[in-house]
């Protein structure tokens, strides 16, 4: 893998909000308790007018914001994601999507970043809950430049949408800013007909590992950054179908309802390939450090590989 | 609107809403009719708002927290010219634009409610951000008396406190039942002037049948005190029809044809009175 970034994702959010919310009073920041985790210091002390603290009330935070954002307010909601897709999900489909109130809510620390802290720190089950709300966009940056991009890009965009970010620094995919970043279209980064390798969030790196091991073996297998999950790039999958006839999905998150679902409901209706949906089974996380979490149930660089090559074989 | 007219208007009103919930064969009748006299006023007499322009920068904002009495605030809305009389009419059929619980595709709702303990929190920010801007409109939330057991409320509370949110105004419609029965016997509220008190907040109770007083507590709100204001409104649930009258059944109930007449006569009663 290659080295490690120094700014987490959520960092290069909150620093980009610092910067664009000294020009633009209407960008708001609430969050609940979670200045620390959220990296938001520097935007406390910097824009303290424009700063929220509802303390731990992640359900108020929701509808606080909701109505913040009613007032032309441009509204970015931290906190821990474990907590806002389940402690306040009613406010984010009630007040949120179901009223379209456009509040971004940045979930940090998500999928299984808090690692040992257990089953109750972790959001594994967000896309896929998020995807049956209508009218929410959901969002999984890989990396701390595409960080930026997408924050630049929701700050005037004026529909409720959810980020997960994780905690720790990942991995740089894109090595400078000459990248696009098109919300709902994925970003091909191998070029490959042998198989395609689609990931999301912090599996995308895995997934360009993967790809290069293989490719060491001449089987060129394409890349797929899938960092918006909902819109979904339908059209991105179903070329991928047709042009490699094989697919393994890996994501951080339960292996029901999120990317590998959401690829497979398209290959299965309109181009069927063989697949693996590579994430965590029906079971509570082990007790382990992230990448061991990764490792442990086969969605990290060499899971990915392993799952690559069982799919050729058929 | 003087406070007669406003009288006879909440009736005139009254017996627009129970033909609209006896034709859309749906409603939260027993709620509904209990918080009318308090939407009347509002939107007569209090609120900043404007039919032809719904979403007027400087407009008072209005949250139906207890968003189950739609049916209320549509007579109130049709009434103001917001929406039209046909989609009064459509009410209960299949596809119509009104449902059973208010939403912000219709003119003049600002967030769509039926989920409870939600419209606070929302108004908190709403007042917040006027705060945030210097404007001085006004948000103004109705909650129901049964929403009260809802913990999400008492997060809203204490941040309306918090931001010393004096251009926030919110309702609980005590009218004492909800869909189980009493208030008290599903879960004691009492005392909830001393528990809103010690969140911080100006509670001022009111009788919620009586236009008069709730024009006086209305007018007598200080928009300076730094605390954020609840009114609890004391109401009857059913009010103006006798035999709904603090029957709890009458929560979700909607007349048949005989009852229909009946409460229809019930009404023209008190609007010959007025």
């Amino acid at each position: 893998m290659k080295e490690i970034n120094k700014i987490p994702c959520r960092k290069s959010i909150t620093s980009t909000l610092v910067e664009l919310g000294q020009k633009d009073k209407d960008i708001v920041v609430v969050t609940s308790d979670a200045t620390g985790s959220a990296t938001l210091d520097d935007f406390a002390k910097t824009l303290p007018q424009q700063f929220v603290e509802v303390g731990i009330a992640e359900q108020n935070s929701v509808g606080v914001s909701a109505g913040l954002a009613s007032t032309g307010k441009k509204v970015f909601v931290f906190g821990p994601a474990c907590f806002y897709v389940a402690r306040s999900l009613e406010q984010v489909k009630v007040d949120m999507a179901y009223s379209q109130m456009p509040v971004k809510i940045i979930g940090v620390s998500g999928g299984v970043a808090y690692s040992q802290l257990g089953a109750t720190h972790h959001s594994l089950h967000d896309i896929a809950v998020l995807r049956t709300f209508p009218g929410i966009e959901v969002y999984l940056p890989c990396d701390a430049r595409q960080s930026r991009k997408l924050c630049q890009f929701l700050v005037n965009h004026n529909k409720p949408a959810y980020v997960r970010v994780g905690r720790n620094a990942v991995p740089d995919v894109y090595d400078d800013d000459n990248f696009e970043f098109i919300p709902g279209k994925a970003n091909t980064l191998r070029e490959g007909n042998d198989l395609t390798l689609i990931g999301c969030g912090e599996t995308v790196a895995h997934c360009v590992e993967a790809a290069d091991m293989l490719a060491k073996e001449g089987i060129r297998a394409r890349v797929l950054d899938m960092h918006t999950l909902k819109p979904f790039d339908k059209e991105a999958v179903l070329k991928a179908a047709r042009e490699t006839g094989a697919i393994v999905t890996a994501e951080e998150h339960s292996v029901f309802g999120g990317l590998g679902a959401s690829v497979a409901e398209v290959t299965a209706q309109e181009c069927p390939v063989k697949m693996r949906i590579l994430g965590v089974p029906d079971e509570n996380v082990i007790h382990a450090k992230p990448l061991e979490v990764f490792h442990h149930y086969g969605f990290d660089y060499e899971g990915i590989y392993k799952a690559a090559k069982e799919v050729l074989k058929g | 609107m003087d406070n007669q007219a406003l009288k006879r208007k909440a009736e005139l009103l009254r017996k627009k809403l129970i033909t609209l919930i006896y034709q859309g064969g749906t409603g939260h009748t027993g709620g509904d009719l209990s918080v009318l006299n308090l939407l009347t006023v509002l939107y007569n007499h209090t609120l900043n708002v404007n039919p032809s322009d719904p979403k007027m920068p400087d407009r008072d904002r209005f949250v139906l927290s207890k968003g189950h009495c739609a049916e209320a605030l549509y007579t109130v809305l049709c009434d103001k010219g917001f929406i039209d009389q046909t989609e009064l009419d459509a009410y209960g059929t299949c596809g119509a634009h009104l449902g059973g619980h208010p939403d912000n595709s219709i003119p003049g709702v600002e967030i769509n409610t039926g989920a409870l303990g939600h419209g606070l929190g929302v108004g908190v920010g709403m007042a917040l951000g006027a705060k945030m801007d210097q404007k001085n409109w006004k948000t103004f939330v109705v909650m129901g008396d049964g929403e009260q057991a809802e913990g999400s409320i008492y997060e809203a509370a204490m941040a309306a406190n918090k931001f010393h949110l004096d251009n926030l105004v919110a309702f609980i419609d005590r009218n004492g039942l909800q869909i189980s029965g009493s208030t008290e016997n599903v879960m004691p509220l009492e005392s909830i002037y001393d528990r809103w008190t010690a969140f911080g907040w100006d509670v001022k109770q009111i009788n919620g049948d009586d236009i008069d007083s709730i024009v006086a507590a209305l007018d007598a709100i200080d928009w300076k005190g730094g605390k954020p204001h609840l009114f609890i409104s004391k109401s009857t649930k059913g009010l103006g029809v006798g035999f709904m009258e603090n029957v709890a059944k009458w929560h979700h109930g909607v007349p048949n044809a005989a009852q229909y007449e009946e409460a229809l006569h019930d009404i023209d009663i008190r609007i010959a009175n007025c």
